[in-house]
């Protein structure tokens, strides 16, 4: 069971929580919910340094990435062209090309602008990237992401930051069934059968960071993620018992007294 | 001094290379990654690149996100 593992773009990896680094009160207790999680790659966010305090602590200081692997993403853009630019600079500052994109439609929602993300999934993976990608749970558009070269798809279980669950597990089996490419959930898992729901669905993974660190204790959330996303994907290798319309005793009739 | 656009904001710095500048701002070179005028400039290359009047320059680096 230990040798449970998957690939993506050629990387392998244990663990199949993927965690974000935002939204946490410090830097220590976003290292300690990152440890809790045994997650063994963070997304971080590309941004302008502050020139006037170049002091300030940086994340890097906190989470070590020659131990964690970076996953620089694109939150915040809202073309392709943006996301790109974004990218290109991530590639220069980390050295990594495998690298999340997702290319917001609106602010409020934060749903995926899916004819953008296309857009820029071509141009990323031409220019080398190896992109994983931010998607609505669509089976269509996930096939034309991978056909565009995305190395990974990432539909959202809910709106980002909603903690809402997985709203539709009809679509996400579906990506599943036809991807090629790993598939995580991104986005939308609140608490911990949220990512088990996800991983039983068939998912190579699980994407998260509101639900850790808006959690009242994050760093217990993040154990409880790390044993929902085992505990899903060991339930989905087992293979669920059949439902049925009515009961069925599990005690044996005969011998009854 | 010449007059540059840094992150955004105007700025007067010495004239001399990329890295120059960054070292001086007290940023460290290896965790940084800098654009000018909207293309990437190579680490490899920060310590040969001279800065120009009216230079856009950003300088960024990672921060938690999700």
């Amino acid at each position: 069971m230990n040798a449970d593992r998957w690939t993506v773009a050629g990387r392998t990896f244990t663990s199949r929580l993927i965690v974000g680094t935002g939204k946490y009160k410090d830097f220590a207790e976003n290292a300690a919910a990152v440890a809790a999680s045994g997650a063994e790659i963070v997304t971080v966010a590309v941004r302008r340094v502050n020139v006037s305090d170049p002091s300030a602590p940086m994340l890097t200081d906190f989470i070590d990435p020659a131990k964690i692997t970076y996953l620089p993403n694109t939150a915040g853009c809202f073309t392709a062209d943006d996301a790109i630019r974004t990218l290109r600079l991530a590639r220069e500052a980390g050295g990594w090309d495998l690298v999340k994109l997702e290319v917001l439609g609106e602010a409020r929602t934060l749903y995926p602008d899916m004819r953008e993300t296309l857009r820029a999934t071509e141009i990323l993976a031409k220019e080398g990237f190896l992109p994983m990608v931010y998607c609505v749970d669509d089976p269509i558009a996930a096939k034309q992401l991978e056909e565009a070269g995305a190395v990974a798809i990432m539909p959202l279980g809910a709106p980002i930051g909603s903690g809402l669950g997985i709203q539709n597990r009809v679509t996400i089996r579906l990506i599943v069934e036809g991807a090629k490419v790993p598939v995580l959930v991104d986005a939308g898992v609140g608490t911990a059968s949220d990512a088990a729901v996800a991983m039983e669905l068939g998912c190579d993974g699980v994407l998260m960071n509101t639900a850790i660190a808006e959690a009242k204790d994050p760093v217990r959330m993040a154990r409880a993620m790390k044993l929902a996303v085992e505990a899903g994907r060991d339930a989905y290798l087992a293979g669920r018992m059949g439902t049925r319309k009515y009961a069925d005793p599990s005690s044996p009739l005969a011998g009854l007294i | 001094m010449i007059g540059i656009t840094l992150n955004g904001e105007p700025r007067r710095v010495a004239a001399g290379s990329i890295a120059a500048l960054v070292e001086a701002l007290g940023l460290p070179l290896a965790k940084v990654a800098v654009e000018r005028n909207l293309e990437i400039v190579p680490r490899s290359t920060l310590g040969d690149v001279l800065l120009a009047e009216g230079d856009q320059l950003e300088i960024v680096h990672f921060v938690g996100g999700g």
